[in-house]
């Protein structure tokens, strides 16, 4: 499952890395040509990858965190690729999310860091700030990227600090699952899903006449956190300002979809207390009508024998807005600089970028609008229902470390669900918390 | 031989470097992993230190004095995170010396099957803490769940208090309890059959042999699984993080996932560290004060006497008469000290 970033840490990760960590840093302390220097990164021929790589045998490392039903999609690109460029060997490694952005950082510093790797649109800028990853301005030069090309946001969230390092490969937004089935059940017409505010409660008063809880509200990141600043988006409001300095939740519109939130389970909409997961097993378990989910979810829903379909999410707050995520490539910053391979890195990046629509098909919304426009891709009737959101998407600003306030955010959600905090209260809260790490991460990142 | 009562360097053959060559692979990890770590920990913890980035800002003890300012942001999640650990570890070491007491009685019991019974309750612990997190997370699931389905119950075991905490703290007895019952029954061996004879010849029952020959003969590995089980209840970590997700509203959040999210996620490895430390001074207390506690007051009052004896220029031939020998049980110290 192509879950976003902010999941923490695997114990072993943590083991792992506390060791690597206390030896790289060491390392790094004493060891001048450590990768942060940014001269001394081989920027290849300087035509970005276009002029393909005709020099000696190379072999690429490239580190996902493809776990789900997408991995073996790009695994079937990687081997494409190969095949058609018989000097170029590249070399798929998959691991859980988490581990990877654990990984990633100590992996470089040790030299021991991939060729090429992806990377979250909100991970972005933290990994530039942190020398991570490096420019790839001649990349987006060579490929003739241009803003019009792409989905607005996932476009310039590469960019830090005036140079680019990402080329961004997809958008995954959230959706509107149903199940027909549940739907019937209740008197409902499964060709006619809910769409705005009013007919939304409509639909899930009747699905409460029949018995049924018709949207479980989690109280967990997946999917209550991600349907929760959809829903913020609607009333009007925002997570940060534009320009990610200050913490917009504590606002009114974020208390109006909080509190819309929880209202689901106090006028029986849903269960009190929903698990982590639980609401979308009820929605493929014929337990419940409705959930908000990722788009990522449409592959795993194609291999049951449920009746479902998916739509663009209902208006609630009336101000449109939907969450959304972005996957995007990058490259890593390499310790021993070798023209070779960060030519023919250029030239892997450059080439499935084109690859846009065998992408699509693992459950994704490729970033390119020409994809997006192509008779392939609306054969994709899912991805292409969900790609008719692309004006509504809405994505957290792209500051150094913004991710590390989300924490609050999921705690609000979490208190206001399971504990009864006031929505008002507990967002204000979290809100101020916010703002405080947000200062602190502001300074660190500008020093 | 006599030697043995002359210890010093007149006892010793062969160059003295000798020991320290047989210690030497051992001191040599010791030092790259752990003393070395230890060492450069502190000084990290004095810098707001990330080691992606080019220069470490020196903060002095700022790190630590934030720890103490309530209006600091690391403030709230870490005394929280500190204030769960203690939670945790108050209500799942009795059961964790208890029950596995308990079990060691029953399985050093002769009765057919007794080897199976044995694998079976020490079985749980040879899992890792991430199946054993999962699986428990799939069965206590409070919509879904196997374990609210058998019991015809409608509990959220995992997103309500007291419940998560029940989970828990059941999901870690369950898990360990066959280590600790696999160490008394070692210690239980150890004690000589003579001395149940010599209290059954003087009348004693049941109750009675248990409180004075049992625990008495427990002593020494009693302190060891004291020391090592409440390390381990205080490292916890895996448990709530895959069940609880430290949920719900953060209550079963941990100190060594405080810890871990703000070194390893939000990368302020130096006020993580300084956290570590003040985490670690914390346990060293706590197991300086089981030592101290359960220590053979019978024996260490007759050392006293027999020392004070020595400076009296008395008669002393080395020997404490009727104490017991306070050996413990050697247990590789990576042991079950983080679960």
């Amino acid at each position: 499952m192509t879950q976003p970033t902010r999941s923490p840490f695997s114990r072993r990760s943590f083991l792992s890395l506390a060791a690597a960590g206390g030896m790289t840093a060491s390392l790094a302390a004493c060891g001048g040509s450590s990768p942060r220097d940014s001269a001394d990164q081989a920027v290849a021929t300087g035509d970005g990858g276009a002029g393909g790589y005709d020099g000696p045998q190379v072999d690429l490392a490239f580190w996902n965190g493809f776990t789900g039903g997408d991995g073996p999609t790009m695994k079937a690109l990687v081997d494409t690729f190969n095949s058609e460029h018989a000097n170029i060997a590249v070399t798929m490694t998959t691991m859980q999310w988490a581990d990877y952005y654990s990984r990633l950082p100590s992996a470089v510093t040790s030299g021991n860091g991939p060729d090429i790797g992806i990377m979250h649109v909100d991970s972005v800028a933290t990994n530039a700030a942190r020398n991570v990853i490096q420019p790839l301005d001649d990349v987006a030069a060579a490929l003739e990227l241009a803003e019009s090309d792409f989905a607005a946001v996932p476009w310039q969230a590469g960019i830090y600090d005036g140079q680019r390092f990402a080329i961004p490969l997809d958008v995954h937004p959230l959706g509107f699952y149903y199940n027909k089935d549940v739907m019937e059940q209740a008197g409902l017409d499964p060709e006619a899903p809910p769409t705005d505010h009013d007919s939304y409660m409509a639909a899930l008063e009747d699905l409460k006449a029949a018995g049924i809880e018709g949207h479980w509200a989690s109280p967990f990141p997946f999917t209550g956190g991600l349907t929760l600043q959809a829903l913020i988006y609607q009333f009007g409001g925002s997570l940060f300002n534009e320009d990610g300095t200050q913490v917009t939740w504590g606002e009114a519109p974020a208390v109006e979809a909080l509190t819309w939130w929880v209202d689901l389970a106090k006028n029986g909409y849903s269960p009190a207390n929903v698990d982590q997961d639980a609401d979308y097993v009820a929605l493929k378990n014929g337990t419940t009508a409705f959930n908000w989910n990722g788009i990522w979810q449409i592959n795993d829903l194609k291999q049951t024998d449920i009746s479902w379909g998916v739509a663009p999410l209902p208006d609630i707050g009336g101000s449109g807005g939907v969450w959304a995520g972005s996957h995007q490539f990058v490259l890593p910053r390499q310790r021993n600089a070798d023209a070779d391979k960060a030519q023919a890195s250029r030239v892997f990046v450059s080439w499935i970028s084109e690859q846009s629509q065998a992408w699509a098909e693992a459950g994704q919304v490729p970033a390119r609008n020409s994809a997006r426009e192509t008779p392939e891709f609306e054969a994709l009737t899912e991805q292409a229902t969900l790609a008719e959101q692309l004006d509504d998407l809405r994505f957290i600003p792209t500051v150094p470390g913004i991710t590390d306030c989300m924490a609050e955010f999921d705690r609000a959600l979490n208190e206001a669900v399971l504990s009864g905090a006031e929505p008002e209260a507990i967002l204000a809260d979290t809100a101020s918390r916010a703002q405080a790490i947000l200062d602190e991460n502001a300074s660190r990142y500008s020093g | 031989m006599a030697r043995t009562r002359t210890p010093g360097r007149g006892g010793r053959t062969g160059s003295p470097l000798t020991p320290y060559l047989f210690l030497a692979p051992y001191l040599a990890l010791f030092v790259a992993f752990v003393a070395f770590p230890a060492v450069y920990g502190l000084w990290i913890s004095l810098h707001d230190w990330d080691y992606m980035m080019s220069s470490q800002r020196f903060l002095g003890l700022q790190n630590y004095t934030d720890l103490l300012d309530p209006a600091s942001v690391v403030f709230r999640d870490f005394w929280n995170g500190m204030g769960n650990t203690l939670l945790f570890t108050v209500v799942s070491v009795p059961f964790l010396l208890v029950l596995p007491l308990l079990l060691a009685l029953l399985l050093q019991q002769k009765f057919p099957g007794r080897t199976f019974f044995r694998a079976m309750f020490f079985a749980p612990y040879v899992l890792g803490v991430a199946v054993i997190g999962l699986m428990w997370r799939y069965l206590l699931d409070g919509n879904f769940g196997l374990v609210n389905a058998y019991l015809g119950t409608d509990i959220s075991w995992t997103t309500s208090q007291p419940w998560a905490w029940v989970s828990l703290v059941g999901v870690t007895v369950w898990w360990t309890l066959g280590f600790n019952a696999v160490i008394f029954l070692a210690g239980l061996g150890d004690i000589p059959t003579e001395h149940y004879e010599a209290a059954a010849l003087d009348g004693a029952g049941w109750w009675a042999s248990f409180v004075h020959v049992t625990l008495p003969g427990l002593r020494p590995v009693m302190i060891f699984v004291v020391v090592i089980t409440v390390l381990a209840s205080a490292n916890m970590f895996g448990q709530s993080y895959l069940i609880t997700q430290g949920g719900p509203s953060q209550s079963t959040q941990t100190a060594i996932m405080v810890i871990t999210d703000l070194g390893l996620s939000r990368y302020q490895m130096g006020a993580a560290a300084a956290q570590s430390y003040l985490l670690a001074l914390f346990l060293a207390v706590v197991s300086i004060a089981n030592f101290w506690l359960m220590r053979d007051k019978d024996a260490a009052e007759q050392a006293k006497a027999l020392r004070a004896q020595r400076r009296r220029g008395g008669g002393a031939d080395g020997h404490t008469p009727g104490s017991s020998d306070p050996q413990v049980p050697a247990t590789p110290a990576s042991l079950g000290t983080v679960r």
